[in-house]
């Protein structure tokens, strides 16, 4: 068994998180999590759609602030794409990517404040980076041969809009329908931090224990998302795409002195500002490394890997919930039900939750990544075995389960597993703001203590982290020959 | 169906536009958010109606979350008056060159923090924190937000300079609960065994029955120190006319309405200074939270 390479680098990562958990903060500290927990699902069946009257509001900004960052983010990921050869665009583009929308959002907000372009790019920065690297892929894959067939003379421009785009379209398509699903998770979060989506609604209500308020807006979300494919139609595109800006709200006006100063004075070494030079910065990045980035990088990379593995272990148990290999029509539309769920919310809003119920510590970090990331897999791969056809003598249940499914999706859930890596580790840190000691605690601090030198210095490391991740991801995809179709 | 859902968010949200759409100079201020939203929201509603009929202006309040976007909106030019806490005010003030503390609620001269306890703690209430060097020891402590002057930085000074050593050394797990209010129902509930919060906050959810004594009490009070205030900036006169500054501080200082100044609460605003200020900014200093 241990010689298949699949098997071994799996051992190999559970007895990692095995070893993290030795080193990981689990606990549950409040004293009556179920009763909190029974309260929040007594809130979400007694939903109370009257309690904010900014409630459709901030739904509509929700979606405004979606659709025109992803397709900002689009076009500026397809104009991306057809540079991608050259190296500085590609580390351009995973440069953008690997910081969070919220790190975005939390940049952004320092100069342009409450604009509605605090949101907007926000979004629309690491999506085109996102973007740029699938519409690449995507147009690498397409079928030279049309392009073949062409009179000499053709004009570039010509060829590639008569050959490559036909080729491409339809998986272009999906993807960016895919993306405003994403956009919608990533504008809805936005509000976090005090841009005006429903996560300012949803965060103002749960920490007051109002849990029917907030029932009642994870459900208009849920709603929104399950019913994309009835109100997103192709032909209606040009009208959401021109009418959105129109919908972003107000906020309040830009002062463009703001920044310059940004630029020229927040974000420069304190030591530098204020004149020490070269001599004052050792000390002062010496201080920041020990004090913050370590136990940062520390606590993000052993949540990381907990995480990954948990959702593994969700993913393999979930996919069975949609797999129509096992139970009858009931059961399987509830199991659409509960994936449905679980992808559709944003990890930080379950971290939110649960770190609400169960006190602060990795645990609702770790449920949270796990149950969003595994339900995006678990459907995947559930998906995956509809399309496997089994002897008519196949036998059933845990056999069939265990000897005949999951032999069979194993690589592609690796291969998902693994995509999903660098994902997870952006996700973790950013759940640092939550209070979990994970990077983003640090730069949340330093933002709260108007350092902001000392929050791009944690922000720029969390980048070369990610990246770091992504880059180890794609060798062991390579390694273990993986293929995968993006997810975000 | 969907042209349908489009005919109705349309419509809406053109109210919402219109509604918005003020005149060009608006007046805008903004609070740290150190309590339940729904509360603030409510309280300074009210103030921005106060202080927009005694000054002639469309005044406006916004809602932040974090006391460090109040402190950029106020340093962006985005707002031009808040109510700071002792710690966002000095910094503030200290980004903003001729910005200046107006008005100060009158317990906010002598303002104090709370430590507070579960009693399943069974730590004893005392006059001198050193006492509770043992009981405290390795229990789980929440503060408020990290850029609290009440909720963080009074009872952080106090728990390093009277044990000598980092919260986070000291207890088992340090948290920031957010603000005031959640500080409270934690420590109420157990998730922690002892939290630090604005003593006003306290005084007045007793008052108003919303705290179970059997499970919560307080074990001690640090001695006082200068709080809250109102702080405006320096170019409001250029921007709103020769005075502007002067009548918000008059329209401050004589709101009497009680209804309003009981959900601070505060019994009245007194005058205050950039000075008043000086023991908060060198407490940050000797904690590092300044630079």
């Amino acid at each position: 068994m241990f010689s298949s390479p699949t098997v071994r680098t799996s051992f190999i990562f559970l007895a990692i998180a095995l070893v993290g958990l030795l080193f990981a903060d689990i606990a549950i500290t409040a004293s009556n999590p179920w009763r909190d927990l029974g309260n929040f699902f007594l809130g979400i069946v007694t939903p109370n759609f009257f309690s904010s009257e900014g409630l459709m509001t901030a739904l509509l900004r929700t979606v405004a602030f979606a659709f025109v960052g992803v397709a900002l983010g689009g076009v500026a990921g397809f104009l991306l794409a057809l540079a991608y050869r050259s190296l500085p665009v590609r580390m351009f583009c995973a440069f953008v990517r690997a910081i969070h929308e919220l790190f975005w959002a939390l940049i952004f907000l320092q100069f342009f404040g409450f604009h509605p372009l605090t949101g907007v790019l926000a979004i629309a920065i690491p999506y085109a980076g996102i973007f740029a690297k699938v519409y690449s892929e995507i147009l690498e894959e397409a079928d030279p041969e049309p392009g073949r067939a062409l009179p000499p003379g053709t004009g570039i421009i010509s060829a590639f809009l008569y050959t490559r785009i036909p080729d491409c379209w339809v998986k272009m398509r999906t993807y960016t329908a895919y993306r405003l699903e994403c956009g919608l998770r990533s504008s809805a979060i936005l509000g976090f931090v005090g841009l005006p989506t429903l996560g300012f609604y949803l965060e103002a209500s749960f920490s007051q224990g109002l849990y029917s308020d907030a029932g009642a807006m994870l459900i208009l979300f849920y709603v929104l998302i399950a019913t994309m494919p009835l109100w997103v139609r192709p032909k209606l595109l040009p009208v959401y795409i021109l009418g959105a800006p129109f919908f972003l709200g107000e906020g309040l006006p830009i002062v463009w002195g703001n920044v310059q100063r940004f630029f020229t004075e927040d974000i420069v070494p304190a030591p530098l500002r204020n004149g020490e030079g070269l001599a004052g910065l050792a000390p002062w990045l010496n201080d920041l490394m020990i004090n913050e980035a370590m136990p940062g990088i520390w606590n993000t990379i052993v949540l990381t890997q907990i995480a990954l593995v948990a959702t593994g272990i969700i993913s393999l148990l979930a996919f069975p919930l949609i797999s129509n290999h096992f139970g009858g029509p009931i059961r399987r539309n509830a199991g659409h039900v509960a994936l449905v769920i679980a992808r559709s919310t944003p990890e930080y809003i379950l971290a939110y939750i649960l770190l609400q119920l169960w006190g602060p510590s990795m645990l609702p970090a770790v449920v949270a990544l796990a149950l969003h990331n595994g339900g995006i897999i678990g459907h995947l791969i559930g998906r995956q075995t509809n399309t496997i056809k089994l002897r008519p003598d196949a036998p059933n249940g845990i056999n069939r389960y265990g000897w005949e499914l999951v032999p069979r999706v194993y690589r592609s859930f690796l291969a998902f597993l693994f995509y999903r890596w660098e994902i997870i580790m952006r996700e973790t840190a950013i759940l640092g703001i939550l209070g979990i000691y994970t990077l983003g605690f640090y730069v949340d601090s330093a933002i709260q203590n108007i350092r902001f030198d000392r929050a791009m210095v944690l922000i720029l490391i969390t980048a070369l982290l990610n990246i770091g991740v992504d880059t180890l991801g794609r060798y062991i995809r390579r390694k273990l020959a993986l293929k995968t179709m993006p997810t975000c | 169906m969907a042209l349908n859902l489009i005919r109705k968010l349309v419509v809406s949200s053109l109210f919402c536009v219109t509604a918005v759409t003020a005149s060009a100079e608006t007046f805008v201020f903004t609070a740290i958010p150190d309590e339940d939203e729904t509360k603030l929201v409510e309280r300074f509603r009210g103030v921005a109606d106060y202080l927009s009929e005694q000054l002639d202006v469309d005044v406006r309040y916004i809602p932040v979350k974090s006391y460090a976007a109040a402190v950029s909106a106020f340093r962006n030019n985005q707002v031009q008056l808040a109510w700071f806490g002792g710690l966002s005010g000095v910094q503030a003030r200290r980004l903003v060159p001729g910005s200046e503390a107006i008005a100060q609620g009158v317990e906010d001269e002598a303002f104090e923090t709370y430590f507070i306890a579960n009693t399943t703690t069974a730590i004893k209430p005392t006059e001198k924190l050193s006492d509770l060097e043992a009981p405290m020891k390795g229990k789980t402590f929440t503060f408020g937000s990290k850029g609290s002057t009440s909720g963080r930085l009074m009872p952080e000074f106090y728990v390093r300079d009277t044990f000598g050593t980092k919260p986070e050394d000291f207890f088992s797990r340090v948290g920031f609960s957010g603000n005031h209010t959640r500080t409270l129902r934690l420590v109420e509930a157990g998730t922690y065994d002892i939290g630090a919060l604005n003593f006003q906050v306290w005084e007045k959810e007793l008052s108003d029955g919303n705290i179970d004594t059997d499970a919560v009490q307080v074990i001690w009070k640090t001695p006082a120190y200068p709080d809250y205030q109102w702080t405006i900036r320096g170019d409001v006169d250029e921007r709103f006319g020769e005075g502007f500054k002067q009548r918000v501080t008059e329209a401050l200082l004589n709101l009497d309405n009680p209804e309003l100044l009981e959900s601070f609460p505060r019994s009245g605003f007194i005058p205050a200074s950039n000075d008043d200020y000086e023991p908060i900014r060198k407490t940050a200093e000797e904690i590092g939270i300044l630079d």
